[in-house]
């Protein structure tokens, strides 16, 4: 009965300087916000900005080496934690200084703004702990924290009806799906009689269960995953909730929280079920879920006319897209997943900044308001047009290099028709993102329509995001790199 | 009767699918989120009862860190209704529909 217990060293927390940061601006920007009574927002902001620039710093000075496990078994500081800790900072970085000029933030109807500083710098730490989870106990306590601090985050508008509407939805799917991944979990220590990633893994090698049990628990645990990354059947509340929280909210939703879940997602499955692919049907299922979310997102994405919404479903197409990776678990699939996660990191967090700048002015999301954005907000407009065209896939931007890299592996495994499907998808999405770039260039101004100021900090940040989308279109030999590197080290 | 590891196991199962069932067919949201507590209790007695019949400690450790999670998600939950409560008057999940297309 006794347990041979690791007393954590103090010298393990060496390996957590980036979480440290966060966490530790987390609680100065609460303290901070408190100080000066809520009403100097400029504080909290500045210490999560200068904390999110320094976790960025810190990521990219010194990457982690080798791979440590930490604190006893529960963490493991590896190359792949290293490349999400760079994708996290970074996109905490743009989300801050963003939400600095949004109206939906900073606007009057809300006192202790501060609040909202410190819980992004929260749910970024809360992100890089799920990149490095490698124990059942840590992958529940890190999902939690993000979801419990997502929930907030959406019903931050609390006086608005469809911010809280957005929430309350949020939790309670949330809640649901994550006690049905715990059951799942729970059976998973009953068969095996471990809680490691690695030690199930052995346990399950040396002593096969039953496929039967063995695909229960899958689907169970499939749940929690598929909530986080909103995958078909368990997305219902990705539209809602990305509609109603505030825009700047949803645009860290669709890139923070998913990248968080795919790279939970692969150091779960990678490890636990790469062994035993075969004997669970493994790449047949990942193929249909993978072709049902993507023509699902993509089909209803077509007649919205709220251009968030229609994002919230693209974005579930996108996670159609990356799921082809996962067919295998060959290294290849996966470095090909996570090269994508950082294009679409990029493109997405464009998308929904350049609605949320929009939304700043003429205070509306819906498409027939966008007639003739081309001409009165130029710049804006182009850097949104180039975001399109990435998310669409066509070259050179840098949706193109991701999506090419995701075929080829689907190619290579020999699942054609998953490639088909993949393709007709992108054709149908040229349709809708296109939508959006004809009501900008190809319609006439309304005579009385009002005047768009786009807030110098949105084109900074815009821009932060436009030129990497080019970049990474053109030049992508390093950072695709960067991404292989991240799974050789598993 | 002896009372083993099979008879927690339903004990469990028995709750989760009282919990899932007052998730999916109450409209109140306030039964719902008790529904999703009584998910999360059931996943409890499940790790008690292997990590007992296993002999290994770790499945104690994490009930206590479901225990202290699931208190939180409750009174996030709970503040986010009576935030809604107060716009709307009504925690009834049908009346919920301003976000739809």
């Amino acid at each position: 009965m006794f347990v041979n217990i690791t007393i954590p060293n103090w010298s393990d927390f060496a390996h957590f300087v980036p979480e440290a940061i966060m966490f530790g601006a987390f609680l100065l920007a609460l303290m901070g916000d408190v100080i000066v009574r809520g009403r100097k927002p400029v504080v909290p902001f500045l210490i999560t900005l200068l904390g999110a620039l320094a976790a960025l710093y810190y990521s990219f000075a010194s990457p982690p080496v080798g791979d440590a496990g930490v604190l006893g078994s529960l963490v493991m500081i590896d190359s792949f934690a290293g490349f999400f800790r760079i994708v996290f900072s970074f996109v905490a970085v743009v989300t801050i200084l963003f939400s600095w000029s949004s109206e939906e933030i900073m606007g009057s109807t809300r006192e202790h703004k501060g609040e909202y500083y410190a819980l992004i710098a929260l749910m970024t730490g809360g992100m890089m702990v799920m990149a490095e989870a490698r124990d059942l106990v840590m992958l529940f306590m890190s999902m939690e924290l993000v979801a419990l601090t997502s929930y907030v985050m959406a019903g931050y508008m609390r006086n608005s009806l469809r911010s809280t509407e957005a929430s309350l939805k949020y939790v309670i799917f949330g809640a649901v799906s994550s006690g049905i991944m715990l059951f799942g979990m729970s059976l998973l220590f009953g068969m095996t009689g471990q809680m490691t990633f690695v030690g199930i893994r052995d346990a399950l090698v040396a002593n096969p269960v039953n496929d039967l049990s063995m695909l229960v628990v899958l689907i169970m645990i499939m749940a929690g995953f598929g909530y986080k990354i909103a995958m078909v059947p368990f997305h219902f509340w990705c539209p809602d909730v990305y509609e109603g929280a505030p825009t700047p909210v949803s645009a860290f939703f669709s890139v923070g929280p998913k990248a968080a879940g795919f790279a939970l997602m692969i150091r779960f499955f990678f490890t636990v079920f790469q062994p035993i692919v075969d004997t669970i049907d493994w790449p047949l299922m990942i193929a249909i879920l993978s072709a049902v979310t993507m023509t699902y997102g993509n089909i209803v994405a077509v007649k919205q006319t709220n251009v968030k919404r229609l994002l919230a479903y693209s974005s579930i197409a996108h996670v159609g897209y990356l799921l082809m990776g996962f067919l295998l678990l060959t290294p290849g699939g996966l470095q090909a997943i996570l090269f994508y996660l950082l294009v679409y990191a990029v493109m997405n967090l464009g998308a929904f900044m350049f609605v949320s700048a929009i939304n700043n002015s003429i205070k509306s999301e819906e498409l027939s308001d966008y007639a003739g954005l081309g001409f009165r907000a130029p710049w804006a407009s182009v850097m949104m047009f180039i975001f399109l065209v990435s998310l669409v896939g066509l070259p050179p931007a840098a949706g193109f290099i991701g999506k090419l890299y995701l075929f080829t592996e689907v190619l290579r495994e020999g699942w054609y028709w998953l490639a088909i499907v993949g393709v007709l998808n992108s054709v149908i999405s040229l349709f809708y993102y296109m939508q959006i770039a004809r009501a900008m260039y190809f319609e006439k101004v309304p005579e009385d329509a009002p005047a768009v100021k786009i807030a110098p900090l949105h084109y900074v940040t815009m821009a932060l995001l436009a030129v990497p989308t080019l970049i990474l279109g053109l030049y992508w030999s390093e950072f695709k790199a960067i991404a292989d590197q991240a799974i050789a080290g598993f | 009767m002896v009372i083993g590891l099979n008879h927690y196991l339903i004990l469990a199962a028995a709750l989760f699918l009282t919990g899932a069932a007052g998730v999916l067919a109450r409209r109140n949201t306030l039964i719902m989120l008790m529904g999703v507590e009584i998910m999360l209790c059931s996943v409890n007695i499940v790790f008690a009862a292997y990590s007992r019949a296993l002999g290994d400690m770790s499945g104690h450790v994490f009930v206590i860190m479901n225990f202290a999670i699931a208190a939180a998600e409750a009174a996030i939950g709970l503040a986010i209704l009576v935030a809604i409560y107060r716009i709307k008057r009504s925690v009834n999940a049908d009346e919920l529909n301003s976000l739809k297309e």
